[in-house]
């Protein structure tokens, strides 16, 4: 998890176009000025980027399902749980399912656990646009590589 | 055609927390109703899922943007309606 960048996601570890599933895996740094702020003395993973950890989950497997031609934008969240505080260093484990493909839009669901126990949950729905220029596709199939895509499974999907 | 009225009228009540009564066939979906493009992606979801089919929203914007049809031929809940009623039955031909 590199919070800096906003990579909330270390690593795609399964991806499986068929059933329009995917998970991944984030580790919660152990420092970060976030934590001097969110808070003095009890630092916490925000909320916010939790859902965000949800996602860019989810948002990968959209992307997987369209092949790299179209980019998924965060548009509404539903049925949103934070269960359970995560902590610095903590080992968030994702998982993102394709509930709708829609025109132009996907709904989708994820959640996330921590040793086993759900710690967070949502509905996602994203916007899906091809993307709005040559750079933006490049960086984010540049991206990919930084996150473990299995673009293998993509090309044989 | 009513049937399908019903449907997508309760869906477009329950979605948008509108008053039933206040959903007609003539109701602009936009203009009379006051749906924005982001409610419309929750009330086509739930209409994709009731009916089975896909609404082509992308297709339906592009021809609205590049003149080539009007808001009302996609918007309008009758006008909706069957086309919704036609990508039934196109589904069910295929």
């Amino acid at each position: 998890m590199r919070l800096e960048y906003f990579q909330l996601i270390d690593r795609i570890t399964a991806l499986n176009l068929a059933e329009k599933t995917i998970n991944t895996e984030a580790i919660v740094p152990a420092e970060s000025t976030i934590f001097e702020g969110h808070f003095p003395g009890y630092p916490l993973m925000p909320g916010v980027l939790l859902i965000e950890s949800m996602a860019q989950t989810a948002g990968w497997l959209v992307v997987a399902l369209n092949k790299f031609e179209r980019m998924p934008f965060l548009a509404a969240l539903k049925e949103v749980k934070l269960r359970t505080f995560v902590q610095p260093g903590a080992r968030l484990s994702l998982s993102g399912r394709l509930l709708h493909d829609g025109s132009g839009f996907a709904v989708t669901e994820a959640q996330g656990t921590v040793e086993g126990k759900t710690v967070c949950e949502a509905e996602i729905t994203f916007r899906v646009t091809p993307f709005p220029n040559s750079e933006f596709r490049r960086f984010m199939t540049e991206f990919a590589d930084r996150v473990a895509f299995p673009k293998e499974a993509v090309a044989n999907g | 055609m009513s049937s399908t009225f019903d449907t997508v009228a309760n869906i477009i009540a329950e979605t948008c927390d509108i008053e039933r009564d206040k959903i007609k066939p003539e109701s602009h979906a936009i203009d009379d109703l006051g749906i924005d493009s982001l409610d419309f992606l929750d009330i086509a979801f739930a209409i994709d899922k009731a009916f089975g089919i896909k609404l082509p929203l992308e297709q339906w914007t592009q021809e609205v943007n590049d003149g080539k049809a009007t808001t009302e031929q996609y918007f309008v809940l009758k006008n909706l309606c069957e086309r919704i009623d036609s990508l039934v039955a196109a589904k069910g031909a295929a």
